[in-house]
């Protein structure tokens, strides 16, 4: 570790020129990602970022830390080796819907699963950018692409729902152009021990250009999304006037003292699912924020944990027990 | 002639220096422990040995079905001896399918062991077959009846175990005959019982007692003519010997060189068969600091591996056929991060699912060749079962030097078989000490040191902060670079490396007779079979000479120049000659024939040495 000193975002930008297209929405997690790092303070050589393929994951050669641009839907795998070999380490993991949710789905679901103390981005633009716009499996259905000429017959991926699904410790969403609200999930996700799933809504600017226009728009967000922060009501609105309230599986619209005040702790992950699928009922806003936030060992600690015992139970192991073992006869 | 105070002491005690001995029964028979125990024992009375275990890939087929059929072969010599020999003296068949299935195998006169318990006509018809007391299938054999069924269950008469726990020891009073016939100690396998089954005494005992009934069985009854001997080998070099299985071998290597490069093993893998004993194993070396992770799939496994390397750990990940080819990917991004990594390749009968617990030697070219791009990949071969352990070692060392994936490859014979391993003098092991760099001054991720291999660098070393990726890397800088001449000249760099490596491995030695006008060149498990088909060779009068490849590729220096001295170098390979079509392309000048056998099973040492002779006299 170098001298503690207080860093700042520039501390994070390295000499290379940065390549997405212009007004790309990767800037603004850029940006977000470097203030964030800044504000936790881990120096710069104990960070490592890791992507696997596609846009996103270019993300590691625009950051001043350890990086590993791998291959196609596989950065879980990797970060998992990386994390399990060095706990002391930083770990935060680039993805988008096509390399993390496609050829990449099985191995997110495993990292998910066995909550390794990594932070993954999944940068959400329902398109394949880096390939020239085909549809991915969270484009909607209907949606005409070079691939999909009549509409894509596809049932999307939620991907809130999937990290659920896998039993993330830890599932949040945040939107591109909402600087304070992404910092700040961002900062809540690297404080978490285990995985932490973060869903951005970034737009793609040249194949799918204003996808979450409807909900991340400045001019409708306050009405069309709700912030799910633990221990707040369920309230939103531009005038903070609506509230939502569960009635057995329903979900109300009510008064704002009416509103349930959000728990995302309890263990069941049952009323985060509900969160995730909230929109689908009419009327209803998209929410954003952070929908799971439970403890749970991390698979890395476990790693060491077990190594750590079995040098206490058989002793630290040397070369000569492994080879000179077992019943063994002298020929002279 | 020896007089012993044993039961049987009156028959005549004939030594013999090897003896070839199979064990064929149903897969829940437990051939495979009989097998294993009888190998320990002969093992511990100081015998040289190896195995050769043959299951089908299905855990219980149908009972009493061909399909199900399990064998154990050993061979235990006095002698020094490098196979499981091509045909068995003493075949046991525990049931009709192991008899149709093993008999033509049997030497000519061999002792032929039968449960006839087993031996009626509902078993005929489950393996497909007439009786074989009415067809002539026992002519030519020492027949030896014994109706095990009914022994088992008189000997432990008043056990508490249940009559169908009974018929389960079945196996333990045939290996007490066998052990009788051979003059093989007990003891050995009585302390295996009361360890394994410490929780469980009633099993230990019915199993001892099984044992012990088949060991009084032979003298009582009458069953044989003779018994045997086959005493101590007192050929093997001096030293400390154990007796270990080959992917054992190959685990504790790798841990071992990862140990002596002085960082710690990370083995992401994938169970696979017959690669999976390699995890198991690794997977009980905590306490050396190795860590296993059973990834989701094959790609996981080797991604998590090379996530380990990039941390400053020594990735590996074991595997066979199927599974290489999910890594090949990773494989390449290895090659291209250049970054140190071990693969493990237990070949088995391909292409596809193909044999599973059968052994081939068909992945060569895969190796070698088979990625996307020029990205050469050394590769090693394993030649026999204690080579395991210092090619493993050599894995180790080329990738942390070199800075590169290594490919090691063995097969499902060596992986599974087993033999008296002499344990290396700690103070022989080579000291393959990694220098990480530290020093941030001047670093550049891919500066190249004489070898022609990057700088190591852990992340958490401050101010060395860089980018790895699979994109083309510029020369030294390592960014990422799509320049024309900078991409040559990085494909020209990373061949160089991987080149450079036959400055440090030894031209193979040639055995044999000097003048020989032909060569045996082998690699990987066909070790045994030609060294073995040599003494053949020499024994009918021919002169020959052999050589094997550790190092497949890069291949040593000074081969042509050894090629020339032949008038043909024939090339055994259990693929369609893949080697020899490598040979041809490298050393074009040279007369190489391939031999080809690809059924799953090694070559007998007799079919070797007569196409040798053929090719002799033609």
């Amino acid at each position: 570790m170098s001298d503690a000193k207080t860093l700042t975002k520039k501390d994070f930008k390295p000499d290379q020129d940065v390549k997405w297209c212009p007004g790309c929405g990767d800037y603004a997690i850029l940006n977000a990602v470097q203030a964030a790092c800044a504000s936790i303070g881990t120096a710069k050589e104990d960070v490592v970022f890791v992507s696997g393929i596609g846009c996103s994951s270019r993300f590691p050669y625009y950051m001043d830390t350890y990086g590993f641009h791998t291959i196609h839907g596989r950065a879980p795998a990797f970060a998992t080796g990386i994390k399990a070999s060095n706990p002391d380490l930083t770990v935060w993991l680039v993805t988008g819907d096509g390399d993390g949710l496609s050829i990449g789905g099985n191995h997110l679901a495993h990292l998910l699963r066995r909550n390794v103390n990594i932070n993954v981005l999944l940068f959400n633009n329902e398109v394949y950018g880096l390939t020239k716009g085909q549809y991915s499996p969270t484009s909607p259905r209907g949606m005409r692409t070079k691939t999909s000429p009549m509409g894509s017959i596809d049932r999307p991926f939620n991907p809130i729902s999937f990290a659920l699904g896998c039993n993330a410790t830890f599932v949040a969403r945040t939107i591109d152009t909402h600087m304070k609200h992404m910092t700040r999930t961002l900062e809540e996700a690297a404080a978490h021990k285990g995985t932490s799933f973060v869903e951005i809504y970034q737009n793609c600017v040249i194949f799918n250009d204003g996808a979450f226009d409807d909900v991340a728009d400045k001019a409708v967000r306050d009405d069309k999304t709700i912030d799910l922060r633990a221990g707040e009501k369920l309230v939103f609105g531009k005038d903070s006037d609506k509230g939502i309230a569960m009635k057995g599986f329903e979900p109300h619209l009510v008064d704002p003292a009416d509103a349930d005040v959000w728990d995302p702790t309890r263990e069941s992950s049952a009323a985060s699912f509900l969160m995730s699928s909230l929109d689908h009922e009419p009327g209803m806003p998209n929410p954003i924020g952070v929908f799971r936030s439970v403890p749970s060992t991390t698979f890395d600690a476990d790693m060491s944990a077990q190594l750590a015992e079995a040098v206490e139970q058989k002793g630290e192991g040397q070369i000569k027990d492994l080879i000179y073992a077992g019943e063994t006869w002298e020929v002279s | 002639m020896t007089k012993t105070q044993e039961p049987g002491a009156e028959l005549p005690l004939q030594q013999q220096d090897s003896v070839v001995v199979r064990f064929a029964g149903d897969s829940g028979d437990g051939m495979q422990i009989t097998g294993g125990q009888f190998t320990s024992t002969s093992a511990a009375v100081g015998n040289d040995l190896a195995t050769l275990p043959d299951f089908p890939a299905e855990i219980r087929a149908p009972a009493g079905t061909r399909a199900g059929v399990s064998g154990f072969q050993l061979c235990f010599s006095s002698k020094d001896i490098h196979t499981p020999g091509d045909r068995p003296d003493a075949l046991v068949a525990m049931n009709p399918a192991a008899l149709v299935v093993n008999v033509k195998d049997l030497k000519p006169g061999g002792i032929l062991l039968i449960n006839t318990g087993a031996f009626n006509d509902k078993e005929y018809k489950k393996a497909k077959m007439e009786n074989p007391f009415e067809d002539g299938t026992f002519e030519g054999y020492r027949l030896i009846e014994v109706d095990i069924n009914k022994r088992v269950a008189e000997a432990l008469e008043g056990s508490p175990l249940k009559p169908k726990d009974v018929q389960r020891c079945k196996n333990f009073y045939t290996l007490g005959l066998m052990y009788w016939l051979y003059s093989r100690p007990m003891q050995p396998t009585e302390d295996f019982l009361n360890k394994k089954f410490a929780k469980k005494p009633d099993l230990a005992e019915a199993n001892i007692k099984a044992m012990r009934a088949g060991f009084n069985a032979g003298d009582i009854h009458q069953l044989f003519q003779a018994r045997y001997q086959v005493p101590k080998c007192t050929e093997l070099p001096p030293g400390t010997y154990r007796n270990i299985m080959g992917n054992e071998a190959l685990a504790l290597g790798l841990t071992v060189g990862a140990k002596l490069c002085g960082v710690q093993p990370f083995l992401g893998s994938y169970p696979i068969t017959p690669a999976s004993t390699i995890l198991e194993t690794m997977a009980a070396q905590k306490n050396h600091g190795v860590m296993t992770f059973q990834a989701e799939d094959e790609i996981a496994a080797i991604c998590s591996a090379i996530g380990a390397s990039f941390a400053g750990h020594l990735g590996m990940t074991s595997t066979s056929g199927p599974g290489l080819a999910l890594k090949t990917e990773a494989m390449g991004l290895a090659v291209m991060t250049e970054l140190p990594l071990v693969i493990v390749n237990v070949q088995r009968g391909g292409p596809s699912t193909g044999l599973p617990t059968k052994t081939e030697q068909a992945d060569l070219m895969q190796a070698v060749f088979g990625r996307n791009g020029e990205a050469p990949i050394p590769v090693i071969a394993v030649s026999s079962v204690a080579d395991a352990f210092d090619c493993a070692v050599e894995a180790c060392r080329i990738a942390t030097q070199y800075m590169t994936p290594v490919l090691l490859l063995t097969d499902g014979y060596i992986a599974n078989g087993s033999e008296p391993w002499r344990l290396p003098k700690l103070e022989d092991l080579p000291d393959l000490k990694v220098n990480f760099r530290t020093q941030a001054e001047g670093y550049l991720p891919y500066s190249r040191d004489d070898k022609g291999a990057r700088p190591w660098v852990k992340p958490g070393t401050p101010g060395m902060q860089h980018r790895i990726g699979g994109l083309e890397k510029a020369h030294l800088t390592g960014d990422v670079c799509y320049d024309a001449e900078n991409h040559e000249f990085m494909i020209h760099a990373r061949q160089e490396k991987v080149m450079n490596i036959r400055e440090t491995i030894a031209t193979p030695e040639v055995h044999g007779d000097k003048d020989a006008d032909l060569l045996l060149l082998g690699w990987g498990s066909t070790y045994g079979p030609i060294a073995d088909a040599c003494e053949m060779i020499n024994a009918k009068g021919h002169e020959v000479a052999r050589m094997h490849l550790r190092h497949v590729w890069p291949m040593p220096k000074g081969l042509d120049e050894i090629f020339s001295n032949y008038k043909a170098i024939l090339i055994p390979e259990m693929n369609m000659g893949q080697l020899a079509r490598i040979l041809r392309s490298e050393y074009p000048s040279q007369n190489f024939l391939s031999y080809s056998k690809v059924q799953g099973q090694p070559f007998h040492s007799s079919e070797l040495a007569e196409k040798a002779i053929s090719v002799l006299e033609n």
